[in-house]
């Protein structure tokens, strides 16, 4: 497979919120507004792409036995390295997405990665392969913070696009998430049948 | 007093599944029937108390005193990876009816956000030990409630003619919003309970 | 194999370690701007630094942090650090007191109140907003929103927030008051009479928000 293959597969045809289903938390929990949905993406995405690389690297080194573990140590490491760096120079997203950032370490999404692509493929393939699933959650995400926010306050990213008055603050709250996620997840079954 | 009212809120008015998304993985994944469910909550409530227990202890008789208080995720999870595999060979020859019952769910227990999740909220929210085991168990009985009542609809939900492109998580996520928004009739009592308790 | 597994552990140990010390003084610097950013907001206008140190004050067993601005040698006002219980949790708020006891301006720290709704707290009680509390004087009239005979109109469908908001205004200008008297009168001791008609005013402030939480 080539890596531009490998990065629009994670995109597009097995987008882990979309396709997968995987990493629920952190997509229902954190997509009140798109600014919020983003920021946590990203989050994932650098998570992702590094714990990715490292366990390519080292999956020589690594006994069978006890893989899981390491992985999970890895994983652990970079998620406490984003803490340490979000609370240093992003204060506020961090306060914002508060206990979802350590919660990182158990999003699926990581681990599934590392067992059934890193542990095989090379380290470049290895990147792409976590880009690629660390966007398609980002963009996941996004869409439905956008969506959320349009729906339950009236703007995008913090631009008003109707009057504050017609938004249903329903979609702002947590039954709105569950909703506006099971409708997308609908629409897209709908798009890729067509 | 207090503890009867954190049992309460832990369970009908902040729902650790439906209203703070945590454990949604469980949720979703092991709903299809009333029977599972209750496996799986009874597995995530003896879990999530021992892990409370261990964690509590580690943060303040490791992490804390050696300043190491940024090595806390790292730590946490690897203790909870470890007390589930314990927990599952301690049962196995213990008490094989037990293993029998809870055994299947036990390895999907560490990747439950709920666990790790509600560990560090007991650190954050700075509860005493037995503030903290009370406060989990009771999160933990809210997550059994919630798959309990859940995989009840669902397994109704069989029955019902649904859109094609709707069937499978789809109309599950929906019909969690339906039960979310019913549990959103909760918000409140929490505060009433205070009042009649005397508490504020 | 539980050599690999200690090995790897200690790595990442060690590697977080170094990261530690090195975020440290960032993350730091960043809170003491996040801090030193909403006193500016709240008391404009001073020239000394009031997060430098700021005084700690007891009232009725509850905390409050009360960062007081100077211009020159002239006391213009305090930035006061307080707290109350609302819809969904703890609500911090930072109020800004001129030297006549007005509040200025204020910034809500953190909350965990309903999005969309109690949220709202965050302007609703500024100027231009509708609840605004901005030039009026806690000392005078405890705020109270108009449901509870007050004339503070509170946020819509969130009238429990915009209670637990006042309170910890009413209770800000209380733990203020105390603090501002005693550095008036320049007495570091609280024995004089003076601090005992102080505890009188914060019991009345705290008593008539007593009163609304139980409505």
């Amino acid at each position: 497979m080539n890596n531009f293959k490998v990065l629009m597969n994670g995109i597009v045809k097995e987008n882990p919120t979309f396709v997968l289903l995987l990493g629920m938390c952190p997509t229902l929990g954190t997509t009140s507004s798109a600014i919020n949905g983003m920021g946590m993406g990203l989050a994932t995405l650098f998570v992702l792409v590094c714990s990715n690389v490292v366990i390519s690297l080292i999956k020589k080194l690594v006994p069978d036995m006890v893989r899981i573990p390491i992985f999970i140590v890895v994983i652990a490491s970079f998620v406490t390295l984003l803490q340490m760096l979000m609370q240093a120079y992003v204060s506020d997203l961090y306060a914002t997405l508060g206990l979802f950032i350590p919660l990182i370490v158990v999003n699926c999404i990581l681990l599934g990665r590392a067992e059934a692509f890193a542990a095989k493929n090379s380290p470049l393939s290895s990147f792409f392969d976590g880009l690629g699933m660390g966007l398609g959650f980002t963009i996941a995400l996004t869409l439905l913070g956008g969506v959320r926010e349009f729906l339950g306050t009236g703007k995008i990213f913090n631009l008003t696009v109707m009057p504050e008055n017609y938004g249903m603050l329903l979609f702002v709250l947590a039954p709105g998430a569950f909703i506006a996620l099971g409708y997308l997840i609908a629409i897209v079954n709908r798009l890729k049948k067509a | 007093m207090e503890y009867i009212l954190i049992f309460i809120t832990a369970i009908f008015v902040n729902n650790v599944v439906l209203s703070q998304f945590l454990g949604i993985c469980p949720f979703l994944g092991v709903s299809k029937k009333v029977e599972t469910a209750m496996g799986m909550g009874a597995a995530v409530a003896f879990v999530l108390t021992l892990a409370t227990i261990v964690t509590y202890a580690i943060q303040h008789f490791v992490l804390n005193p050696f300043h190491l208080e940024y090595l806390q995720t790292i730590a946490f999870i690897l203790v909870i990876a470890a007390l589930v595999q314990m927990v599952e060979i301690i049962l196995k020859k213990v008490s094989p009816a037990l293993y029998q019952a809870l055994g299947v769910f036990l390895p999907l227990i560490t990747t439950n956000c709920c666990i790790l999740g509600v560990t560090i909220l007991v650190i954050q929210k700075d509860y005493d030990l037995l503030t903290g085991v009370v406060y989990a168990f009771s999160t933990a009985i809210g997550f059994a409630l919630a798959l309990v009542v859940f995989a009840g609809i669902r397994e109704q939900l069989i029955l019902v003619n649904i859109p094609k492109g709707m069937r499978g998580m789809s109309i599950a996520l929906v019909t969690a919003g339906l039960l979310a928004m019913a549990f959103m009739g909760f918000s409140g009592v929490d505060k009433g309970l205070a009042v009649l308790f005397g508490l504020q | 194999m539980a050599l690999v597994l200690t090995g790897f552990s200690v790595i990442a140990g060690g590697l977080l370690g170094w990261v530690n010390d090195v975020t440290a003084g960032p993350i730091a610097e960043a809170n003491a701007k996040t801090l030193s950013d909403a006193i500016k907001v709240v008391v404009p206008g001073f020239d000394n630094n009031p997060a430098e140190a700021p005084d700690t004050i007891d009232v009725n067993g509850v905390k409050y942090i009360v960062y007081k601005a100077t211009k020159g040698d002239e006391f213009i006002g305090a930035a006061v650090q307080s707290s109350s219980n609302g819809f969904g949790g703890a609500l911090t708020v930072l109020v800004g007191f001129d030297a006549d006891g007005k509040i200025i301006d204020y910034s809500l720290l953190s909350h965990a109140e309903t999005p969309g709704l109690g949220s709202k707290a965050a302007d609703w009680f500024k100027k231009g907003g509708k609840g605004d509390i901005t030039g009026k004087n806690p000392g005078e009239t405890p705020l109270t929103v108009s449901k509870d005979g007050g004339q503070i109109d509170a946020i819509t469908a969130s009238t429990i927030t915009s209670r637990a908001f006042l309170l910890a205004v009413n209770n800000a200008y209380a733990a203020y008051k105390n603090q501002h008297v005693d550095a008036a009168s320049g007495a570091t001791q609280q024995a004089a009479p003076a601090p005992a008609a102080q505890t009188d005013s914060t019991q009345v402030a705290v008593d008539t928000t007593k009163v609304v939480t139980n409505k």
